[in-house]
């Protein structure tokens, strides 16, 4: 329940976070929302000598759309993104998510970026991530970089950022005539990390053609995971069901799950199978509204 | 390494010198001896610890001390004025909504915020509302219709202003 | 039904009066242990094993010893120097306060570190070095009695094996044949896995020894404060602590259930470190530490119910395997090492019945009945209900329709069980049917038969439970050899308001609303000018405490009765008032009266005034009267569950559309405490229903200790609750109560189970066990299809 000893630092700025971090090196750790981090920290499991709160930094919370990207500042918390009418009205993926993760008070706290960076697979915004084809902005020591969300999760807890690296922004493409997304999980009990998690986003043409698709898998592989033989089939193509069952089938081969407290691996694959297709019918009724 | 915060809680100013290690319910039950916020377990589930921080809920036992430097608190102890219930305390009594007390604090705490989001919850709403407190005593039937109650009362009383 | 005798404002039975102590929890102001804050306090932490069974090579305190602020680490030969390092259990086995040479369960405490505050006390454990020689451990129970399975207990004299004890009730030859001689037989396995209570509040305590006075203070999470002190002064008497120098303090509790009974390692711990070093030490263990130590449930049992083909019910015989830990230290009366287990005839008339079980060790912690189980009446009735759905399923017939036909008559009560109970009372026949009508059974039985025929899986479950509580009359119920009476001590102050005392300990029941209330229906003082007060062992009278729903069954009845001694008193104070001889009093509440002038009254205010002012020649002074009350009999409370489910059959999901619970809990003292009592049972039950369960590897290491995978229900996975009652009284306890917590967690499981088990049958599945988890479901399909 109490952390090990750590010197806490306060940064004021990114370049301080930056700086901050150069100067204590390897055993230093940044902190956002901590929602994720401290409870690591509480069991000792993670015991890092010195934490940066980043939280403070201004000018990294906010969600607006600019062109045509939807950027995400990566302080915002998940509260201020349930809450945000921009993010509920055109965004509905997101609020499919939100309402799933954690629960309110945890998501006061807790920032989108955090979710991303901590580099877990059970986490539910990296399939989000994966489905919309992110584009994550990092600032670190060697300046400011973009990482295309397939070049962001190399490993477990291991992402494309460099230790020092700040994830500033979110870019995702802009709602248009003929997106739309969805996202569930099937978990134990509220609040519970995903048994399987399925997160689907699509652009239709004005003739119903399916001209971009993503879909991303929640903690049933080591990496977050893109069904890349799904989106294969669907993209160029008019959805059916029956190329939704196939996408299905997709999902349940492809993902990897293991077995655990949450269910056998057959189980899984089975749950994948069936909310794959129930988000891609989820996300074609809202890309046909 | 100790670190000087202020901050805000019920309505006094408070300054301390902390550890960076101390969590915030540790600070708010052990140096400010506001033992109304409790603990009831170790990952976050619980909820026992909710207080609100700058007018938000939040689990004080994953928040560091040192981060609420600057901030806004309240605790249980200053929901309303002694002597008197906030409409929330009245209704939680009146729906016999607490049997040990031991999580109602926090359920209290938490639902002030989830009123203010969302003044006419529906049932579900509640539940969803509530989900990150845990009560072993109520079977959650009371806690219901107390946070029903409040609802419409604090409707009420912002109707009649 | 109950017609209230008094007046609201005076609140007695059947009012649902508002609680009077809500204020204190409302503001934040209740007092838990781990609020309680002594001059000079230190901390305790526990260092734990992290394997199952392991000798213990050596333990190495130098590096905590030199963390600035940790004053001591004591382990098992520290202690074994006072003869503390090891402790009898409330069921006369022993249990190791710290180990000497091996420890027995993942988690077991090794040794304590003292420390000036929490945060150093948990460097310092971290920082105990300790050399484990890992055995293999026994997990499994079945392989306990192996012949090369390990001797747990080597240090029990005469122990050969991991037999702890064998326990059998009824007759075996009789009812063996006349299962071999049935129409119809169902047998299954069924096992209820182990569960952790989690009440929000961990276990802990202050423990505070004065070197000066000799004097020792507890505050301490427990439902039993003077059980409690009389056996620190049996355990640790020999190093000088005397009973009436022990004061337990039970002060607010964050919830019981039974996990704040037992006497754990810590406590004594603590009391020794305080002992030694003369300064307060607190104790307050981590939700990770609470949910591996202790448990409830763990009994594997081998049920055959025989039945006529037409059903009706003739021989019930269950074998049950209990898995006990290391050592039994389940908190059960010590002639009832399984509880009250042999309630699992049920609500049921049939003649013949045989029980038996076998306990063995494993290593994984002890315990066995903490969590709302009444002393293993959960396990019992999960087995008759279980079965008589599985009759019901076998022969063709509703299960409803089946119970009807073998319920316990109303006009057979006092009822002999075929096991030795003698129910009280219960009308099985209309609980089931205001059930069934509540929940629109017949309805529901429609709508069953067309989702069915489209091939949907819908399900409705039914318990019809008889339930036994108020443990107990003296010449059957004790713990470690004290009997199972209680206590009601009131005094009444010369201003006519009063303060009565219990030997119970509310955990969030209401006390201090329920018994103002009993004493207002007895004596008229309206429920707000009573305090109550438990939990201190240098003012409360003597009792057991509050557990397996027995408040208010003894307590209660102590409280109506001592009313009734102060009653009597008052009689005579009222005549000498009136100048009238006793004979011509009669009392109507609150008042006393002459006979036949109404208009000539006193009121027992005045009569308490005059107990102080106006005493009649030759009676004692004073206002007060104590009752230690010794129940003739326990009670029976009863009641009907439904539940309606729908499965979806692609992913295995559980949708709890409707569960109705009606309840008889004899006369209702507040009938809001009493459905809020029901509603937290309910929860309760759907929970090892649906989600909890503790898991082990075949290591003994526990893999679901935390609350992120031990899944205790929120506000989202608790349905929508629907209660009633009926109002059976029970004939000899004197407010014709019952007690009621615990019959929500007896009922609900099998409800629940017998509703998705039902919902599932069209695909040939027949019986599941709990925790049935929509995994569950989808593996039981795939293996039918």
């Amino acid at each position: 329940m109490i952390p090990s000893n750590f010197n806490y630092h306060k940064a004021t700025s990114v370049k301080d976070a930056i700086a901050l971090f150069q100067n204590h090196g390897d055993e230093a750790k940044y902190m956002s929302g901590g929602q994720s981090l401290l409870p690591m920290m509480k069991l000792r499991f993670a015991t890092p000598e010195h934490i940066i709160d980043i939280s403070k930094i201004e000018g990294l919370s906010y969600i607006k759309e600019d062109g045509n990207l939807l950027k995400i500042g990566g302080l915002t918390t998940q509260a201020e993104m349930e809450h945000s009418s921009l993010i509920k009205d055109n965004y509905p993926i997101f609020s499919d998510a939100i309402k799933l993760t954690a629960d309110p008070s945890v998501r006061n706290v807790g920032t989108i970026g955090g979710n991303i960076a901590h580099g877990d697979a059970a986490n539910d915004q990296p399939a989000l991530m994966i489905a919309m084809r992110a584009t994550i902005i990092a600032e670190g020591s060697d300046g400011q970089k973009s990482i295309p969300i397939d070049d962001f999760f190399h490993g477990f807890y291991m992402t494309a950022l460099e230790p020092s690296d700040v994830l500033v922004e979110i870019q995702l493409p802009k709602t248009k005539k003929g997106s739309g997304g969805a996202y569930h999980k099937v978990e134990r009990k509220v609040g519970d990390y995903a048994t399987s998690g399925a997160a689907v986003y699509l652009e239709l043409d004005d003739s119903g053609v399916c001209q971009e698709i993503g879909i991303g898998l929640t903690n049933v592989s080591t990496l977050p995971m893109r069904l890349s033989r799904g989106e294969e089939l669907l993209k160029g193509k008019k959805i059916t069901e029956d190329l939704i069952e196939q996408v299905g089938a997709f999902a349940s081969e492809d993902c990897e799950p293991t077995s655990d407290l949450r269910g056998s691996e057959a189980y899984k694959r089975s749950i994948t199978n069936t909310i794959t297709q129930r988000m891609i019918r989820s996300a074609l009724k809202r890309a046909q509204h | 390494m100790k670190h000087t915060i202020s901050m805000t809680i019920n309505g006094e100013s408070v300054t301390a010198e902390v550890d960076s290690r101390l969590l915030l319910v540790h600070f708010i039950r052990e140096n400010l001896d506001l033992t109304g916020t409790h603990i009831g377990c170790d990952t976050s589930n619980c909820g026992a610890c909710t207080i609100l921080l700058n007018g938000q809920s939040i689990k004080s036992c994953t928040y560091l001390a040192v981060r609420a430097d600057g901030a806004e608190i309240t605790t249980i102890e200053g929901l309303s004025a002694e002597g008197t219930n906030h409409p929330i305390q009245q209704a939680f009594h009146d729906q016999h909504g607490l049997h040990c007390g031991f999580c109602t604090p926090g359920m209290i705490m938490r639902t002030v915020d989830l009123l203010k989001n969302n003044p006419k919850p529906t049932e579900e709403e509640i539940r969803w509302g509530i989900s990150g407190n845990l009560c072993r005593c109520t079977g959650y039937n009371n806690i219901v219709k107390s946070v029903k109650q409040a609802a419409e009362e604090m409707q009420k009383e912002s109707e009649s202003v | 039904m109950f017609k209230c005798k008094t007046s609201p404002e005076v609140g007695g039975m059947g009012h649902s009066v508002k609680r009077k102590e809500d204020a204190r929890f409302l503001h934040g102001k209740g007092n838990y242990v781990d609020d309680v804050k002594l001059p000079g306090q230190l901390t305790m932490v526990m260092v734990r094993s992290p394997y199952a069974y392991a000798k213990i090579k050596s333990i190495n305190k130098d590096k905590a010893l030199a963390i600035p602020g940790v004053l001591a680490v004591i382990t098992g030969y520290d202690l074994k120097e006072y003869g503390l390092h090891w402790m009898p259990t409330l069921l006369s086995d022993t249990q190791m306060v710290l180990p000497t040479d091996t420890v027995m369960h993942q988690s077991q405490e090794v040794c304590a570190v003292i420390a000036t505050d929490r945060y150093i006390a948990v460097d310092g454990a971290e920082a105990v070095e300790v050399d484990y020689e890992p055995m293999k451990a026994i997990v499994d129970p079945y392989k306990a009695l192996d012949e090369d399975a390990p001797l747990l207990r080597p240090d029990k004299e005469g122990q050969k094996d991991n037999h702890i004890y064998h326990w059998e009730r009824g007759d075996k030859a009789k009812t063996d044949e006349v299962i071999a001689k049935a129409d119809v037989v169902v047998k299954e396995r069924i096992y209820l896995p182990r569960i952790h209570v989690a009440s929000i509040e961990t276990c802990g305590c202050v423990a505070s020894y004065d070197k000066d006075t000799e004097k020792l203070l507890v505050y301490l999470t427990t439902q039993a404060p003077h059980a409690i002190r009389t056996v620190v002064a049996l355990v640790a008497g020999h190093v000088g602590l005397s009973e009436e120098k022990i004061r337990i303090i039970a002060p607010d509790i964050g919830g019981g259930f039974g996990g704040k009974v037992p006497v754990y390692p810590s406590y004594v711990v603590a009391i020794a470190a305080t002992f030694l070093i003369g300064k307060p030490v607190k104790w307050i263990e981590d939700r990770s530490e609470n949910l591996v130590n202790g448990f409830a449930r763990d009994y594997h049992m081998d049920c055959e119910l025989a039945a006529t083909k037409d059903g009706k019910i003739q021989a019930f015989k269950v074998s049950t395997l209990a898995d006990h830990g290391y050592t039994d230290s389940s908190a059960n009366p010590s002639k009832y090492p399984t509880g009250m287990f042999s309630i699992c005839t049920g609500s049921y008339d049939y003649e013949h019945a045989y029980a038996e079980l076998d306990a063995v060790y494993t290593n994984k912690s002890p315990g066995g009945v903490a969590y709302r189980c009444s002393f293993r009446v959960t396990e019992a009735v999960h087995a008759i209900e279980r079965m008589v759905d599985k009759l019901a399923a076998e022969i063709g017939k509703d299960p409803a329709q089946l119970r009807f036909e073998n319920f316990i008559k109303k006009e057979q009560f006092p009822y002999s069980s075929p096991l030795g109970w003698s129910y009280d009372s219960g009308d099985y026949k209309a609980t089931l049917e205001k059930a069934m009508e509540m929940v629109g059974y017949d309805d529901y039985k429609k709508e069953q038969a067309e989702k069915r025929a489209e091939g949907k899986l819908m399900g409705i479950g039914i318990c019809t439970f008889t339930e036994v509580v108020g443990a107990g009359p003296s010449k059957d119920f004790d713990i470690l050899g004290i009997a199972m009476f209680d206590s009601a001590e009131i005094r009444v102050h010369p201003t006519g308001k009063a303060l009565a005392r219990f030997g119970t300990k509310s955990q969030g029941q209401g006390h201090e609303t329920t018994y103002a209330q009993i004493l207002a229906e007895e004596l008229g003082i309206p429920y707000t000018d009573i305090e109550i007060d438990e939990g201190d062992t240098d003012t409360a009278p003597y009792g057991l405490g509050t557990y397996a729903s027995r408040s208010t069954p003894t307590a209660g009845a102590a409280a109506a009765i001592a009313a009734r001694k102060l009653r009597d008193k008052g009689k005579k104070i009222a005549a000498h008032l009136l100048e009238v001889s006793e004979e011509d009093i009669e009392w109507e509440v609150g008042k006393y009266f002459v006979k036949g002038a109404p208009e000539k009254s006193k009121t027992i205010q005045d009569v308490a005034f005059a107990a102080y002012t106006n005493i009649p020649p030759g009676m004692e002074p004073g206002f007060e009267a104590t009752h230690y009350y010794d129940p003739p009999n326990l009670t029976f409370p009863n009641g009907a569950y439904i539940c309606v489910v729908e499965v979806e059959k692609e992913t295995g999901s559980i949708d709890v559309k409707r569960f109705v619970a009606i309840d008889d809990c004899g006369n209702i003292i507040n009938p809001m405490i009493v459905e809020g009592q029901v509603h937290g049972g309910l929860t309760q039950g759907i929970a090892p229903a649906m989600y909890e369960g503790i898991e082990y590897d075949d290591e003994g290491n526990v893999l679901n200790g935390t609350l992120m995978d031990y899944l205790v229900p929120t506000a989202v996975e608790s349905p929508h609750w629907e209660t009633g009652h009926t109002i059976t009284p029970s004939p000899h306890h004197p407010l014709g109560a019952k007690g009621v917590a615990e019959s929500p967690t007896v009922g609900a499981p099998p409800a629940i189970a017998n509703a998705i088990i039902d919902a599932l049958s069209p695909l040939g599945i027949k019986h599941l066990d709990i925790p049935i988890t929509p995994a569950k479901v989808w593996e039981a399909i795939q293996a039918h299809s």
